[in-house]
């Protein structure tokens, strides 16, 4: 055990172009990843229960006919701040003793024109990329052609990611 | 039973909303992991079909966390499906389900309608393009956003990051440019 590093280590390419990384340098056995599908499982019976992958929850959010999506965004997000704010302020440590980062988000012009086309996509499909799992988990089996469109989006944005304006 | 029935029930949004904010100290604290979930599509191209592409050379398997964690939402949602599902029919809007009517969608006993997402819908114009075009879109936008729901609007707004606000107002914008202008076209479309 070496908890004395600093776990500081940040591969720049994906620093800059993905969302979500890995800060922690501990390895962890397929057994400890399970944790994560704990989180995960529990995830899922919400979007399910709270029927946030539902096509029409979607279509009444972006025709201001119901509350129920803009209560959960922003339940989600105060809960989500204060949860931030009381990590920062108290300096509280992972399970691992590690010392929680949060890499801030650089703005780049791809916020705006990525924003916009992911929110035409949303609203066609009543799914964002996490939905898309938990629809498929419901048994219906055609999302998964959806689900390989968004991965091919994925792909084709890497395969032109240098001609578009960032 | 009256506790099987209120979980059965939908949940209210301040539950879901609750639930959803602790999934971001949960994932910081468990193992010092930011919360997205697009990044996980990336993860997908970078192991399956990296091609070369230098966006898709990096070491995936160090994120593979976050894939154990879309294994636990795709069982969460079976889960929630084969044994807490709801046995009364889902309630919709009366204007937006009037709309969808006379659009000739009539599947309203499912969170998301078959005439629309089905693999008969698929070999549909208004079907295809829903799920295909639709798809992509999500793909595509959200990797050049950097984010999507979770990663941007959850995780980067609770870490009062404002380019996350910017990427946020974007997704809304874009939804409510569909929802409310272009779909009712891809609808009609016979």
């Amino acid at each position: 055990m070496n908890n004395s590093t600093p776990p500081v280590v940040q591969d720049n390419s994906l620093d800059a172009t993905s969302a979500c990384i890995n800060h922690s340098e501990k390895k962890e056995s397929s057994l400890a990843l399970l944790k994560y599908s704990l989180v995960g499982m529990l995830f899922g019976i919400v979007f399910v229960k709270a029927e946030i992958i539902s096509w029409f929850r979607i279509q009444e959010m972006f025709k201001l006919q119901s509350f129920h999506m803009y209560g959960v965004i922003g339940t989600a997000v105060a809960v989500g701040m204060l949860s931030v704010a009381i990590i920062k302020k108290f300096k509280i440590k992972t399970l691992q003793k590690e010392t929680i980062i949060i890499v801030p988000k650089k703005f780049n012009k791809g916020q705006i024109f990525g924003g916009l086309l992911f929110g035409l996509g949303w609203a066609m499909t009543g799914a964002c990329p996490g939905p898309l799992f938990a629809q498929i988990g419901m048994g219906l089996g055609a999302v998964a052609i959806t689900l390989s469109s968004a991965i091919l989006g994925t792909w084709t944005y890497g395969y032109f990611k240098e001609k578009l304006p960032h | 039973m009256h506790v099987i029935s209120t979980i059965q029930a939908p949940w209210p949004w301040y539950v879901a909303g609750s639930i959803i904010g602790l999934i971001v100290p949960a994932l910081l604290i468990v193992g010092n992991k930011t919360f997205g979930l697009s990044s996980n599509l990336r993860h997908i191209c970078a192991a399956c079909f990296p091609a070369g592409i230098s966006f898709f050379k990096y070491e995936w398997k160090k994120e593979v966390w976050n894939l154990f964690f879309v294994v636990g939402i795709i069982l969460g949602a079976f889960i929630a499906t084969h044994y807490l599902s709801n046995p009364a029919p889902i309630k919709i809007h009366p204007a937006l389900q009037k709309e969808l009517s006379n659009a000739n969608i009539h599947d309203f006993n499912h969170l998301i309608p078959s005439d629309l997402f089905s693999l008969n819908a698929l070999f549909t114009w208004r079907g295809f393009i829903l799920m295909v075009v639709g798809g992509f879109l999500v793909g595509f936008g959200t990797r050049y956003a950097n984010g999507c729901t979770s990663g941007h609007s959850i995780m980067g707004l609770s870490n009062l990051q404002w380019p996350s606000l910017v990427a946020t107002i974007c997704f809304m914008i874009g939804g409510f440019i569909m929802t409310n202008f272009i779909l009712p076209f891809i609808l009609a479309i016979k």
